[in-house]
């Protein structure tokens, strides 16, 4: 062994500090600077933060954006030990799966509304201080970002190739290298996407999560989301106009700063070459990997890794593999009647809490309310299909206007629906609109992107071939569509309207009921009665509006979409 | 190296001793796949288990590697049964199965950082199974940026540098292209020879014949449905092994007779077989496409075979993997065009007709001996004749075929029956409702 044969990657010593170092240096501890001032408003009482109004003032967003941008990046952790902890229980015990996968179903269609009941706890855990309301936007904040990232993880926890587990095991790796070594890189891509598609999620609630009111209790917490709800209070478009710009500043950073350079990481961490749109360079990654300083600590970080690596890895269970399995699946059936027996009692508990003041009567109601948001849903996606399937082709069969395309969409998915409340409000009060048609385009404004970003992936992955053959044969017009292009991006256009979809059921409750100053517009619809009862501190018809919202969510996953998903998966399949 | 000789005489590394291996179907059944395996592996000697895909091979190789649990008889690694992953026993993949994520050198280090052994060592180490094994300069580049040989000598030197006493080979070659194949095994031949290895005895698991001769000190024939080992051949040529010489062709053809022969008894109840094998409707089709068939037969017919072919010459000359004629050769016998006895293939009256008609006329003779001597062709006629709507779900059929065998199997055995239909136009099949009926389109 001669060490000049090294690679020059690992030997490589540098004494002067180059571009990148100082780059990172300045980077590094402007974030930190600006950490500890956003942190410093946790401290706070809470009748010192009610003693001091929001400010209008556009120097102000300065310091609201450093606020609201902390709560979503500690959202986002939180957000990914839930993931990394909720989805490997759920992968790894067939016991814990049976009721985690159904659990982060319905998790998932409750609207962010609905948690922001929880605001009492964390009041309570720390009386007086803002710490407790601060740790309520984050936890909404969360529950805009964790269940479809935790989905992302279970799937590809579940679909790890079988020869890379084994390596796993022949080399013995312990469960910790195991999971930093495979599960994690495995899950990356995919969980990368996901935690795009949350974060601009956590923004199109930014309202919700900052300027909580339930009830009689009402915590307006200094950030973006209250600086709109409070510009949409005193009818105010120049400060609609400056958190616009204020909050693109942000998107625009994080993209920049956290999402490129982990999405184009996480390039080398796909098993096979796809044809994707994810970036592979930018200066962001370029400068973490050039600079000393992002280089020590990756090494502290693998360093902590490693010595974790070194437990050893548990014997495997020869026994429990041998010891019949017929007590094993006594204690199977012991378990699922523990939970058949909780969840009835759970049933009972809200049925019982929920009839206390509901009559049944309005149950029907509700679930008319229910039928009402799914036609809005369902028009409105279709209505998105037919706009964005024929432009989704086209840019995607362009790879420079999708590169193009691709950072506009994410950034207009980020988009809170309530920014367009002043045009949509007055315009429906000027022209007399019925606010039953024309609040519902609000429901689809951020969701409806997500068919287009899938129809462009769709629309790049076809084989140059199959579009040289339909060339060749002199395939066009209609016949192109129908023969060529919509079947290739199905698969795709599906995925997306899933999201859509789902996205839309819980983008109801902000779209159904709109604000301008002392105007508000009322939907009929689901939305605008968990809404209702939220602001007003009804938590039985809280209670009811969401399970009802839940039970069609997941009914119309199980019974549409996922069926049609399994049809598009076999049929559009090559190979 | 011929050290089998002494090698009798030193205590075993591996004893595999009645290892029986079996799976429970949904309905119950136990589906045997490893059926009282026995097998030693002694320091110095490179043994070969040769079988069909699907023999469990593998599944015996994982058991031996401790990452499956056997339902019966033992494994024994230096005198202690293996109860899970053993130091001491690596593997390499047949897919490579490196970590994308990983650079060369990284990859290498996996198993030592498993181990805990301290940063400077494990560099050492890896860097000089990296220079043994020939990736010299590759230490920081990604599996992806690599060939599929580079990629396999990744695969081989991450195995090598915990040094292992016993290196198990799952098809190592077998992904490669022949000439990659052939430079990166006579390069592992070498090391092994000059003793550069840090490894004292080699499993080789293959379904490549040439291969097994070229490399091992012995071959252990597997035997399919269930896998058994049957017989036991002795390679004792000197290194190196040339393929002209005779008695490597004497040592291929022995292994094709030993291959191609009928089972000598049937121990298991059930649907006998006779003089030809298939007779039951719960007979697993491997699925060979029309096109292989004809091929085939029209490969046997033609000039120089007359009718008549000796299978290894077929393999060399087609370019045929085991895996691919074997199959071929076996769907010929159940449709009665071709009789396969002592490493030959021979046509039939029917086969040789079927090579000197027209596409319509061997389709309607291929029809013909479907319905008579495949149950499952027939008795899917027979359902869809009697159906006043002409047409039955898959799904009938699958529960049918799953009394008999695995859920894999039948899927495959649906999708040969289907493919073989259609081609003989004897039933379609409609892959969107699933379901197969008298009509063809128009």
């Amino acid at each position: 062994m001669r060490l000049d044969r090294l690679p020059i990657s690992v030997l490589r010593t540098r004494y002067v500090p180059g571009g990148w170092d100082v780059l990172a240096f300045v980077l590094v501890f402007a974030f930190f600077i600006y950490a500890a001032q956003a942190a410093h408003g946790l401290v706070g009482s809470l009748a010192h933060l009610q003693a001091t109004p929001i400010s209008l003032k556009p120097s102000a967003l300065i310091g609201y954006s450093a606020r609201t941008a902390l709560r979503m990046l500690i959202a986002m952790v939180a957000s990914l030990i839930f993931t990394f902890s909720y989805a490997t229980l759920a992968a790894k015990s067939h016991r814990a799966e049976v009721i985690l996968v159904p659990l982060l179903d319905f998790l998932q269609s409750v609207p962010i509304l609905s948690f922001s009941l929880t605001i009492l706890f964390f009041l309570q855990l720390t009386p007086g201080r803002i710490a407790g309301a601060e740790m309520a936007a984050i936890f909404l904040i969360f529950t805009s970002q964790a269940w479809n990232m935790a989905f992302s993880f279970y799937h590809s926890l579940r679909s790890i190739p079988d020869e890379l587990v084994e390596v796993a095991h022949n080399f013995q790796l312990g469960p910790w290298m195991r999971f930093w070594r495979l599960e994690v890189p495995f899950g990356m891509p995919a969980l990368i996407w996901n935690m795009m598609m949350s974060m601009s999620g956590g923004w199109f609630f930014v309202t919700v999560s900052e300027a909580i009111s339930v009830g009689n209790t009402t915590v307006t917490l200094p950030g973006v989301g209250s600086y709109i709800a409070l510009a949409i209070e005193r009818k105010d478009l120049g400060a609609i106009g400056w958190a616009i710009a204020a909050m693109v500043v942000v998107i625009v950073l994080f993209d920049q700063l956290l999402f490129r350079p982990l999405a184009a990481s996480a390039d080398w961490f796909r098993l096979e070459q796809e044809v994707g749109l994810t970036p592979s360079h930018c200066w962001a990654l370029t400068m973490m990997r050039r600079s000393r300083l992002f280089g020590l600590m990756g090494y502290g970080f693998a360093a902590m890794l490693r010595a974790g690596m070194k437990a050893p890895a548990p014997r495997p269970r020869r026994a429990a593999a041998a010891a019949g399995s017929w007590r094993s699946r006594l204690i199977d059936y012991a378990w699922y009647a523990l939970l058949i027996l909780i969840g009835l009692l759970a049933l009972w508990k809200t049925a019982y809490f929920v009839l206390d003041e509901v009559r049944p009567a309005e149950i029907g109601r509700v679930l008319l309310l229910g039928l009402i948001t799914l036609t809005r849903v369902a028009v409105l996606i279709a209505l998105a299909s037919l706009i964005w399937v024929p432009i989704g082709v086209w840019v995607g069969l362009r790879p420079r206007a999708a590169s193009f395309v691709q950072p506009i969409a994410q950034l207009l998915a980020a988009f809170p629906a309530n920014l367009l409340f002043p045009i949509v409000v007055s315009e429906i009060v000027i022209h007399k609109l019925t606010p039953d048609i024309w609040l519902s385009p609000l429901m689809i404004l951020g969701t409806q992107w997500y068919i287009l970003f899938n129809v462009i992936v769709g629309a790049s992955a076809i084989a140059p071939d199959l579009r040289y053959a339909g060339e060749n044969l002199g395939v066009h017009g209609w016949l192109w569509w129908r023969r060529v292009a919509l079947p290739a991006v199905f698969p795709f256009y599906v995925t997306g309207a899933i999201t859509a979809s789902g996205g839309s059921w819980n983008a109801s409750i902000v779209a159904e009921v709109a604000a301008w100053g002392s105007q508000t517009l009322t939907a009929h619809g689901l939305g605008a009665y968990i809404s209702t009862a939220t602001s007003a501190g009804d938590f039985r018809r809280t209670v009811l509006g969401t399970v009802v919202l839940s039970l069609f969510v997941v009914t119309l996953n199980r019974v549409f979409w996922r069926p049609l998903y399994a049809r598009a998966e076999r049929k559009f399949r090559i190979s | 190296m011929n050290a089998t000789a002494a090698a009798m005489n030193l205590t075993p590394l591996l004893d595999v001793e009645g290892v029986c291996k079996s799976f429970r179907k949904p309905d119950g059944d136990e589906l045997v796949v490893l059926d009282n395996v026995n097998l030693t592996l002694r320091p110095g000697e490179i043994v070969g288990l040769l079988g069909r895909s699907g023999s469990g091979k593998s599944t015996l190789l994982r058991v031996i590697a401790g990452l499956d649990q056997p339902s019966g008889g033992v494994v024994g690694y230096l005198g202690h049964p293996v109860g899970g992953p053993a130091a001491g026993i690596a593997m390499v993949f047949q897919s490579f199965a490196l970590f994308p994520w990983l650079t060369v050198l990284e990859n290498v280090q996996l198993g030592l950082e498993a181990l805990g052994v301290p940063v400077p060592e494990m560099r050492k180490r890896s860097l000089q199974a990296i220079d043994l094994i020939g990736l010299d300069g590759f230490e920081s580049a990604y599996p992806r940026e690599l060939s599929g040989g580079m990629r396999q000598r990744v695969g081989f030197a991450r195995a090598l540098v915990v040094h292992p006493n016993i290196l198990l080979m799952d098809e190592p070659f077998s992904a490669l292209d022949v000439l990659t194949a052939e430079t990166l095994r006579s390069d592992f031949l070498n090391l092994w020879g000059e003793g550069q290895l840090p490894i004292k005895a080699v499993l080789l698991v293959t379904h490549n014949i040439e291969e097994a001769v070229q490399t091992c000190d012995r071959m252990l024939i597997f035997s399919t449905n269930p896998g058994r080992v049957v017989s036991e051949i002795p390679v004792d040529l000197p290194h190196p092994r040339h393929a002209q010489d005779p008695r490597f062709r004497a040592l291929i053809d022995r292994v094709y007779v030993e291959m191609t022969a009928r089972p000598r008894s049937e121990s298991r109840a059930g649907p006998k077989s006779e003089r030809f094998p298939g007779t039951g409707i719960g007979t697993v089709l491997t699925h060979v496409s029309s096109n292989v068939l004809t091929g085939l037969i029209e490969t046997v017919d033609g000039p120089p075979y007359k009718g008549k072919a000796d299978l290894p010459a077929i393999a060399e000359e087609q370019h045929l993997e085991v895996d691919d004629l074997f199959p071929a050769a076996e769907a010929l016998q159940m449709l009665r065009f071709a009789e396969v006895e002592g490493g030959d293939i021979k046509l039939t009256e029917a086969g040789a007709q079927f090579a000197q008609s027209e596409t319509d006329e061997r389709k309607k003779l291929f029809a013909r001996h479907l319905i008579t001597y495949v149950p499952l062709a027939a008795h899917i006629r027979r359902v869809l004749d009697e159906r006043a709507s002409h047409s039955a779900p898959k799904s009938r059929f699958f529960d049918e075929l799953e009394d008999y065998m695995a859920e894999e199997g039948a899927e495959q055995t649906l999708r040969t029956i289907i493919s073989w239909g259609r081609y003989a136009e004897t039933f379609a099949y409609d892959d969107n409702r699933q379901a197969f009926s008298l009509e063809n389109p128009t």
